[in-house]
């Protein structure tokens, strides 16, 4: 046992590629062993991405070096006092981004084994979805620049042909090549700035460049080359187009996971801002911070009016995605431009951090939650389009009752975890600016009205004689959406553990960087 | 207790659990004024809505599409909306442009700053 919990990040993304890559071979044997095979992978992920974020919380930061026959030693005797093989570096960002892969892979994986059940080339199918789980999880884990490109580019492909695998006319096949051409774009960006930083300091692992960085030109370059690939990975606004166009053509489950895999990117984002360039932007952490708010609020705004004339369930919740990723770049915006004032970040720069840090636990649960009720609702229906809906209540009303969940949650309604999160920004961002305050709760009140139309345009109204056949969804979809939403429910109800066991350690593995530096270096 | 449901953020504090009590108290009251209503109630005795003394659309033909709905808001908005949504082009090569874009300002930016 205490071999298999000192291996734990290793197995993190062993377990779901191994997934991956005996799937096509289990399929082979039939339907009912790929399902268990299936469901027993993203049963063993979840598990170990629990058990780990449970030690990082518990016992404090986890440190991985692959191929050394020591794991916790980062740099060998024999190294010269360099770390010299990958590292995975795991703090409570990072298992906080473990927390939420592994439940959304968890809820939806088990959720796509039926609303996926009528379709065919299910082995490869499974086979990307975990390529895109252990994607997500290597980027949220490694400590290592290129190791992070690499885990950047598994998710982006694998992400990229399961958009484009229903092929839906040609539709899904072109969102698919735009998501994977601007990912490919983005990334070799990615690389060209992680191959200035290895041409100047000799070193790929973050701590170590962090510790020699001395802000030259090329260090500026490769700053904006890495942050600004990683801003339109998360669907930021002006580089958010690709959102509606994925995301409203992907399969409902892989749509909800490429929630989580713009949100990896976002933490990504996060650490290079914080813990890589964080103690060099020191004369420049107001303006790094209020790019970060002015990307934010643009997303807010824009994402939210973008989303209330669509007619396209799918694509108008694409835009509400967007949205409300605004409001996480508001709030650790906010904490990243008072980050040299001392007494403003302890007056509400952490809280800042704290409610946009928590905001992206919530959205994930509740915009998958959501992204799951609208495929099952596609399941039984066969359309996306608002226009052809309605009385959907009198057939459906478990996912009805998910999709009210997920809407109060997203409009902000207390007690609903949205509230929670958006509470903490709001009281925090407003001590800043309540000017960006106010943005921020009108963008919530924009939010609650699409929501009204697309509940009455889903559920109310009579029962329609072309519903008649229309039922419930299978058990396993109505128990992916449960997981969510009791997420949604616990955290929303009880937030205070969630904040004090998980948010802000979060946010003090973000401000106080030092200690991500030490880790791998030793001192402090 | 509190520790369980009382959330600061520094200049304010939420209690859902107070929200919870607030909300049970509403369902109590509802449920109080409801108890005054006709015990003689049964299904199929409801009467056929009244909508200005038409017969009720058949099979949804009453319900409004999503389409319609804030329509006077969208049309308040249309010279915001008649700039914003054509630049969702839906055409790739302007998606790499504004990326392109965007890293350009922010590299003369990260230049001067």
């Amino acid at each position: 046992m205490a071999t298999l919990l000192q291996h734990l990040p290793a197995l993190l993304v062993a377990v779901p590629l191994f997934a991956a890559f005996t799937l096509p071979l289990v399929g082979r044997t039939g339907a009912p062993a790929r399902t268990a095979w299936v469901f027993l992978g993203a049963l063993l992920t979840a598990a170990t991405g629990l058990l780990l974020a449970w030690q990082v919380f518990a016992h404090g930061p986890l440190l991985y070096v692959f191929g050394a026959a020591a794991p916790h030693v980062p740099t060998p005797m024999d190294s010269g006092g360099i770390p010299i093989r990958i590292i995975f570096q795991i703090d409570a960002l990072g298992a906080l981004m473990v927390v939420i892969a592994s439940l959304s892979s968890l809820a939806i994986i088990l959720y796509s084994l039926a609303s996926d059940s009528r379709h065919s080339g299910k082995d490869s199918f499974y086979s990307l979805l975990f390529l895109l789980v252990a994607g997500v999880l290597g980027m949220v884990s490694t400590g290592d620049l290129f190791n992070f490109f690499v885990f950047l580019e598994i998710s982006s492909l694998s992400g990229a042909a399961l958009v484009a695998y229903r092929v839906d006319k040609g539709q899904a096949v072109e969102a698919g090549l735009k998501y994977a051409l601007l990912s490919t774009v983005g990334a070799l960006a990615f690389l060209v700035a992680v191959g200035l930083l290895f041409a100047q300091y000799n070193a790929l692992n973050i701590a170590v460049v962090a510790s020699r960085l001395q802000f030259t030109p090329l260090d500026q370059i490769a700053l904006v080359l890495l942050a600004i690939p990683l801003a339109m990975k998360c669907g930021a606004v002006p580089m958010h187009f690709w959102t509606p166009d994925a995301y409203s053509t992907a399969p409902s489950s892989i749509t909800a996971f490429l929630v989580v895999s713009s949100q990896a990117s976002l933490y990504g984002l996060f650490r290079i801002l914080f813990s890589l360039y964080g103690h060099l932007l020191e004369f420049s952490w107001l303006t790094f911070g209020w790019f970060l708010i002015i990307l934010g609020v643009l997303s807010m705004f824009i994402g939210v009016t973008m989303a209330i004339p669509q007619k396209d369930v799918k694509r108008l919740m694409a835009y509400h995605a967007v949205s409300q990723t605004g409001y996480m770049l508001l709030g650790v915006g906010v904490g990243l431009a008072v980050l040299g004032n001392a007494e403003a970040l302890t007056a509400y720069g952490r809280t800042a951090m704290a409610g946009g840090l928590f905001h992206i636990l919530n959205h994930a649960m509740y915009k998958g939650l959501l992204f799951l009720t609208a495929g099952a609702i596609f399941f039984r229906t066969g359309t996306r389009n608002l226009n052809k809906l309605g009385g959907l209540g009198h057939h459906m009303p478990w996912t009805m009752v998910f999709f009210m969940i997920g809407a109060l949650a997203i409009a902000g309604i207390p007690p609903f975890n949205g509230f929670a999160s958006k509470f903490l920004i709001y009281e925090s961002v407003f001590r800043f600016s309540p000017f960006l305050s106010i943005i921020a709760m009108l963008v919530s009140i924009l939010t609650l009205a699409s929501f009204v139309k697309v509940f009455h345009a889903m559920f109310m109204g009579a029962a329609r004689t072309e519903f008649a056949q229309v039922r419930e969804v299978p058990i396993p979809m109505i128990a992916g959406m449960a997981i969510l939403a009791a997420v949604v429910i616990v955290t929303g109800l009880m937030p205070r553990p969630f904040i004090d066991h998980m948010i802000l350690p979060a946010v003090n593995a973000l401000v106080d960087r030092a200690d991500y530096i030490a880790a791998i270096l030793g001192g402090h | 207790m509190n520790l369980l449901w009382l959330l600061s953020s520094g200049s304010g504090t939420w209690n859902p659990l107070l929200w919870l009590l607030a909300f049970i108290v509403a369902l109590a009251a509802a449920w109080f004024i409801r108890s005054f209503g006709r015990k003689d109630f049964r299904e199929g005795l409801q009467q056929e809505p009244f909508i200005s003394g038409n017969e009720e659309p058949a099979d949804g033909g009453g319900h409004i599409p999503a389409s319609n709905l804030y329509w006077g808001f969208l049309e308040s908005l249309s010279g915001y909306y008649s700039r914003l949504i054509p630049l969702h082009t839906g055409i790739l090569t302007d998606y790499v442009a504004w990326f392109l874009g965007v890293m350009a300002v922010m590299l003369v930016i990260a230049l001067i700053v």
